[in-house]
C-alpha cells in the first residue's frame, strides 16, 4: 500500500515536472518531453530483465520454486515495459524523424529482437508442462536473454551513424540539469511502478497457487 | 489531423495516453483476478465448512 502510494505520488510529480518545469529542447521541441517517459521506461525494462535473470540465477542454484516465480513475474514486466519502449519511441520517431521505424539503427532493431526474444520465453514456458523441467529450461533461457541487454544498451555507443540521440555518453549526461533532474523523478517513477505491479502480480499468483493446492485437498 | 493542435504535440500526447492505459488495462485485470481468487476462496471456505 505504501509503495502504491508512493509510486502514485512519484508518477504526479514526474508528470508535473514534465509539463510546467522542464525545458522546451531547443533542437526537438516539444516532441523532446517523450524522452522524460520513453527512456526511463526502457532502462526499466532492462531492470526487469536483468531482475528475471537473477531470480532465475537463483532458481538454478537453489531449486527455489518461489524463485522460479518470481523470475517469470519479472520477465512479463519486462515485456510490458519493453512493448512501452517500442510504442512510445516509435511516435517519437514520428514526431522527430518523420517515419514510424527505421530498419537501420541498430539500436531501436537491437531493442525489437530482445522485446520478441523475452516474448518467445512465453511460448517456451506454457509448451511444457508445469515443474522442475519448465522451470529450469525458463532459467536457462532468461539467463541467454539477459546477454542481449549490454549489447542493446552499448548498440547506439558503437554504431558509428546514428540518428537516434545519444543522450549518455562517457561525458556524463548531455542535457541541463534541469532537464536531468526531471528524468531522474521519471525513472524514479517507472522503477516504483514496476516494484508495485511485480509485487501485486507476484502475490496475485502466489494466492492462485494457495487456492489449487488449498482446492485439491479438499476434493 | 486535428486543426490548430501542432502535430508534435498529438505525438506527446498520444505516448503518455499509452503508458497511462496500459497501466489502466493492467489495474483493471489485476481487480478481476482479485475477484475470481475472492470467489474461488469464498467456495472453498464453504466446502471446508459442510466437511465440518
Amino acid at each position: 500500500m505504501k509503495l502504491a502510494a508512493l509510486t502514485t505520488a512519484l508518477m504526479g510529480a514526474a508528470i508535473g515536472l514534465i509539463f510546467f518545469f522542464a525545458p522546451t529542447d531547443a533542437d526537438q521541441g516539444f516532441s523532446q518531453r517523450i524522452f522524460y517517459f520513453h527512456v526511463p521506461i526502457a532502462l526499466t525494462s532492462y531492470a526487469c530483465f536483468g531482475w528475471g535473470a537473477w531470480k532465475a540465477l537463483r532458481y538454478l542454484r537453489t531449486r527455489d520454486e518461489r524463485a522460479d516465480l518470481e523470475s517469470y513475474v519479472a520477465i512479463h514486466q519486462g515485456v510490458i515495459f519493453g512493448a512501452l519502449t517500442l510504442i512510445t519511441g516509435s511516435l517519437w520517431a514520428k514526431a522527430s524523424w518523420g517515419v514510424w521505424w527505421t530498419w537501420s539503427e541498430d539500436q531501436l532493431v537491437l531493442f525489437l529482437v530482445l522485446f520478441l526474444f523475452y516474448c518467445a520465453y512465453f511460448m517456451l514456458r506454457f509448451s511444457v508442462e508445469a515443474g522442475v523441467q519448465r522451470a529450469s529450461m525458463s532459467a536457462v533461457y532468461a539467463l541467454f536473454g539477459v546477454v542481449l541487454i549490454p549489447v542493446s544498451f552499448l548498440a547506439i555507443r558503437l554504431s558509428k551513424k546514428f540518428i537516434h540521440p545519444v543522450v549518455f555518453t562517457s561525458h556524463g549526461p548531455q542535457m541541463t540539469h534541469s532537464q536531468f533532474f526531471v528524468f531522474c523523478v521519471s525513472w524514479a517513477a517507472m522503477l516504483a511502478l514496476f516494484a508495485t505491479l511485480y509485487r501485486v502480480e507476484l502475490a496475485g499468483k502466489r494466492i492462485d497457487g494457495h487456492l489449487r493446492e488449498l482446492r485439491e485437498l479438499l476434493s | 489531423m486535428t486543426q490548430g493542435v501542432p502535430s508534435e504535440w498529438q505525438y506527446v500526447a498520444g505516448a503518455y495516453l499509452v503508458v497511462f492505459v496500459t497501466v489502466l488495462a493492467w489495474v483493471a485485470i489485476i481487480a478481476a483476478k482479485l475477484q475470481r481468487l475472492q470467489r474461488q476462496l469464498a467456495d472453498l471456505v464453504e466446502k471446508a465448512r459442510e466437511r465440518g
